[in-house]
């Protein structure tokens, strides 16, 4: 293909010259002109080299639109699920609070990411703050653990807090999100982990370019019971009466990890929309860069064919002016 | 610089996101109290960092508790998949408890009860609409909202009575094959549910 290119040019080019010029200097300085360490040295960037280069921007173009519209379809179906959810963790905040400054011995940070990536800085958001809440709850007698859901931010936190992973899960969204699912996952972690309070850490879907970092926490029944004793924000816990079970700490027991599993379901839907939102912008932005890029390719690619052809003329001109003269 | 072409295509790609979000943060609302001694706590230990927020900072704060006993009940029915009920002014609840179906009116004592099996039937003037709950957890505050989260709640005419009594027939026969304790008390949950099912078509 590149050869036919090339005697399209060469005819191109020889067609106005063709009679009191000898053929063979021009098809030499042909030749010439497409090897890129060539003896004209700098004056022809050859383009055939810009030409390849011009064929592979154009593809990443085409893959990254692609890939925003895949990202924008799997976002429609799941942004409806995310926002049907909204409603599920509502009654656990208005009867438990929110105490995201509790001071317990025992933390767990769950940090929900993607598997895949080239969806902007989601997940690095998501390990900096888990860094950050790690760090704000370090302290003496104090410990920190990590469970870590999808595989970037796995990769992320495996480079320096190793022996802080507790758990992690992968490979979550292989069949669509589903309340079941989550339900075992939340009771696999709640066997495996000894806590105190539970942060989950998520970027929550806001818009489609608006991710917002968030994190919610979940209280084990015995911190519950410690803050409704010391009273603030859980203080009025102890006025309700509890139905059902035969202690209260079976029903708060119960509470605690559907409070977990609930918070979990949405957690998840909210993260994955933030990822498919993430991925179409961080695409977009790809498809408009690879465009301006060929723009400029472009541009380059004329101006070096014609450099080319004007110093093919030269040559030309020069040779026939020295033979004549 | 060929194959640097992707990396610097995306490199900015995530800048220029990353900008965008920035933009949008501020129009979350006002922090409550309990989030701004996390919010110190964090600027002091990570100043560069913008903290995360808290779930509060997304919900409408609930009413406070009247000194009067209001008319209505204000009910909310949540599902992992939809809030069927959200913010619905109603004369009474009833729920169906573990120890048994509980009336709730406006005014009542705040209470959590966990559920189990069974329908929910929500009063309104004349009109009484009947839902199957899978079981789950209910609320009732001291103002007067009553908050329901079950994992499933279907009204009660879209359900088979033909499949229910296949089911019901199905899990029988499980618990009476069952040789694990596993396998007993998942037959044993199903015998419940579809015995609760039934009850709720006949009764």
């Amino acid at each position: 293909m590149a050869m036919a290119a090339l005697r399209r040019e060469g005819r191109r080019m020889a067609a106005p010259l063709i009679t009191p010029h000898p053929i063979n200097p021009l098809r030499s300085s042909l030749a010439s002109s497409d090897r890129e360490h060539t003896l004209l040295g700098v004056r022809s960037i050859s383009t055939q080299v810009v030409r390849n280069r011009m064929k592979s921007v154009r593809n990443i173009q085409k893959i990254t639109k692609a890939m925003k519209m895949v990202a924008a379809s799997k976002l429609r179906a799941i942004q409806t699920k995310a926002e049907n959810s909204r409603g599920l963790w509502q009654p656990f905040t208005a009867l438990l609070g929110d105490t995201p400054s509790v001071d317990v011995k025992k933390n767990v940070i769950v940090t929900i990411s993607s598997d895949k990536g080239l969806c902007g800085g989601i997940n690095s958001t998501s390990v900096k703050i888990s860094r950050g809440l790690h760090k704000l709850n370090a302290g003496p007698e104090k410990e920190c653990k990590y469970v870590i859901l999808g595989e970037k931010a796995k990769a992320q936190l495996v480079r320096d807090s190793k022996k802080d992973i507790e758990l992690a899960f992968t490979e979550l969204q292989k069949n669509p999100l589903n309340y079941t699912q989550v339900a075992v996952l939340a009771d696999d972690i709640l066997k495996n982990v000894e806590y105190d309070a539970l942060r989950i850490v998520f970027n929550k879907f806001q818009s489609v370019v608006a991710f917002v970092p968030t994190t919610s926490t979940v209280l084990s029944p015995e911190v519950v019971e410690r803050e409704a004793e010391a009273g603030g924000k859980l203080g009025e816990l102890d006025s309700y009466e509890i139905e059902g079970g035969e202690t209260k700490s079976e029903v708060l027991q119960n509470l605690t990890e559907f409070q977990f599993s609930c918070v979990m379901f949405n957690a998840m839907l909210e993260n994955a929309c933030s990822e498919q939102g993430a991925r179409m912008s961080a695409m977009d932005s790809s498809s408009r860069n690879a465009g301006d890029m060929l723009d400029r390719l472009t541009l380059t690619y004329n101006r070096t064919r014609q450099a080319s052809i004007t110093t093919e003329l030269i040559e030309i001109i020069s040779g026939a002016s020295a033979l004549e003269g | 610089m060929l194959r640097h072409g992707p990396r610097f295509l995306l490199s900015r790609a995530s800048a220029a996101s990353m900008g965008w979000r920035r933009q949008f943060a501020t129009d979350l609302p006002a922090e409550t109290a309990g989030d701004s001694k996390f919010v110190e706590a964090w600027k002091k230990v990570i100043p560069n960092i913008d903290p995360p927020k808290t779930p509060s900072a997304y919900m409408a704060p609930r009413p406070p508790t009247p000194s009067t006993i209001p008319s209505k009940l204000t009910v909310n029915l949540v599902l992992p998949y939809s809030s069927i009920l959200s913010g619905k002014e109603v004369d009474m609840v009833i729920v169906p408890a573990t120890t048994g179906h509980m009336g709730v009116l406006p005014g009542h004592v705040a209470t959590i009860a966990e559920l189990k099996p069974g329908i929910l039937s929500v009063h309104e003037g004349n009109d009484v609409s009947k839902y199957f709950l899978s079981g789950g957890f209910a609320f009732v505050h001291a103002n007067s909202v009553a908050d329901i989260i079950a994992i499933e709640a279907t009204p009660v005419d879209q359900i088979d009575p033909n499949l229910v009594q296949k089911g019901l027939a199905e899990f029988q026969q499980k618990l009476n094959s069952a040789s694990t304790d596993v396998e007993k008390a998942e037959a044993q949950i199903g015998v419940d549910v579809h015995s609760a099912l039934n009850a709720a078509l006949t009764g």
